[in-house]
């Protein structure tokens, strides 16, 4: 006979396998690379401007403290402020959060046209025994992988672009002076910068995514 | 009584779903809709029973109560004795993990997955070991008949072989009941009888008890029991041996 009560054999704990939320997002990524790059692309700009700045501030920061008399004639001729050590000004740091800003609303619009996009498939997951935090997870890995490729593409990019120019600029001062720890501190910075906005950006996105009903999966609209 | 004294006949009594009254409105005051208006059914384990009715009968509404996909407004609704308004979201998500395989007529197969991992996915929501599974996933997909097709992707396989994958993603973790929400409707007629074919085999090899929403008249020639739904309510509910006596015409002509 049928007892009202007998949920004694379903498991209190229920395993989030972290293992499988992983192996579902980077491969969901590896096979929509096309989208992912589109996605990302934001990121890379923000993240290739933030440590181009941070990078050239680094340079030009190490060339003022060297205090030769002809390299700061050569700095004051390419309009750096050498009494302010080459610090950025006010304006240049609000650009740079600017710039961050933009790339967060990016992915944030991307994130949550993927879970409209993917409601069937969000669906079909929960029908499959997804929990609401496996669901969460995975869109927030997800994220944080495109944020990691993200980042790495922008802080590469911006490295290379600060040095270059910073060579051509003032020759072989450049690597006299080399400030080899706060260019690593600000490729770090701007690195973790990356994947910390994507990562945010994707909470909500990731949040709706859970409350997706398995229902929807039965939709026959595709 | 104990199991092995058993007839065949009454071994198929033990319920596996039961609906009591259960009911299930949209909308209040005058836009009040009942999409079910309190249906009592038992289903038994190791039957097919397959519900028919217009769209707009609350035959999708139904099922998806039964399936541990929705609510009622009342009523209870009982899967392998357990009530399913007494889960929590996990211990729902843990039913349908390990109790319920769920078939769709537009095949929900992921796409970004290749058949074997589609099949995997709910092992490991269940907890199984990748290796484990994968074997399992394989020998599944071999019974279905894709053995030499494993590691295609969606886009690669015709709608026939991408519903046999939703067949075995559904058979993943033994389930007690397999819910086919109109399985044959996207697919051609030879494909389809092919898919009725499968899942009937499944049901008598294994004992699942099968629970498919369809328009398919060739569905009921498989079926033990057929449910017709109208506004809502039961409206008929026959075995198929009654039916092939009643209206013999309907069943396909045999």
């Amino acid at each position: 006979m049928v007892e009202t009560h007998r949920t004694g054999e379903i498991p209190n704990q229920v395993r989030i396998p972290w293992d499988t939320a992983i192996r579902l997002s980077w491969t969901g990524l590896k096979r929509r690379i096309f989208r992912s790059m589109i996605t990302i692309s934001g990121v890379v700009l923000a993240i290739a401007f933030l440590a181009y700045m941070t990078i050239n501030e680094a340079i030009v920061g190490a060339l003022v403290a060297s205090n030769d008399p002809m390299l700061d004639t050569l700095l004051q001729q390419r309009g750096v402020d050498i009494f302010a050590g080459g610090e950025m000004d006010q304006m240049l740091k609000l650009l740079i959060g600017l710039a961050l800003l933009t790339a967060t609303a990016g992915i944030l619009n991307a994130m949550l046209m993927s879970v409209t996009e993917r409601i069937k498939e969000i669906g079909t997951l929960k029908c499959l025994g997804a929990s609401d935090p496996f669901i969460i997870k995975a869109y927030l890995i997800e994220s944080a992988l495109q944020g990691g490729v993200g980042a790495l593409l922008g802080v590469v990019i911006g490295t290379l672009v600060a040095v270059a120019i910073n060579l051509q600029n003032y020759g072989n001062h450049v690597l006299g002076s080399f400030p080899w720890a706060p260019i690593g501190r600000a490729i770090f910075m701007a690195f973790c910068c990356g994947i910390v906005i994507t990562v945010v950006a994707a909470l909500a996105p990731a949040w709706s995514a859970a409350r997706k009903e398995p229902v929807d999966a039965l939709r026959i609209d595709e | 009584m104990t199991a092995e004294t058993l007839t065949d006949d009454q071994a198929d009594q033990r319920i596996v779903i039961r609906a009591i009254d259960v009911k299930r409105y949209y909308g209040e005051g005058e836009s009040l809709t009942r999409a079910l208006d309190g249906i009592t059914l038992d289903i038994y384990r190791g039957e097919y029973l397959s519900i028919m009715g217009p769209s707009g009968s609350g035959k999708s509404t139904l099922f998806n109560m039964i399936g541990g996909l929705d609510s009622p407004t009342g009523g209870m609704v009982f899967i392998d004795e357990i009530d399913m308004a007494q889960l929590d979201a996990f211990e729902l998500a843990w039913m349908r993990c390990n109790k319920i395989g769920y078939i769709f007529q537009s095949y929900n197969i992921l796409p970004i997955l290749t058949a074997l991992e589609n099949v995997t996915m709910p092992m490991m929501f269940a907890g199984m070991s990748q290796d484990e599974a994968r074997e399992k996933g394989a020998e599944i997909l071999t019974r279905v008949g894709l053995g030499d097709r494993i590691f295609h992707r969606p886009f690669e396989l015709s709608g026939g072989q991408q519903q046999r994958v939703a067949v075995a993603r559904a058979l993943a973790n033994d389930p007690v009941i397999i819910l086919a929400d109109e399985p044959t409707a996207n697919l051609d007629v030879k494909t389809g009888e092919e898919m009725i074919e499968l899942l009937h085999g499944l049901k008598e090899e294994r004992h699942i008890t099968v629970i498919s929403a369809t328009h398919d008249m060739k569905m009921l020639d498989v079926s033990d029991r057929i449910l017709w739904i109208r506004d809502g309510k039961v409206h008929r509910l026959k075995k198929r041996s009654e039916l092939d006596i009643q209206v013999g015409g309907i069943a396909g002509g045999h």
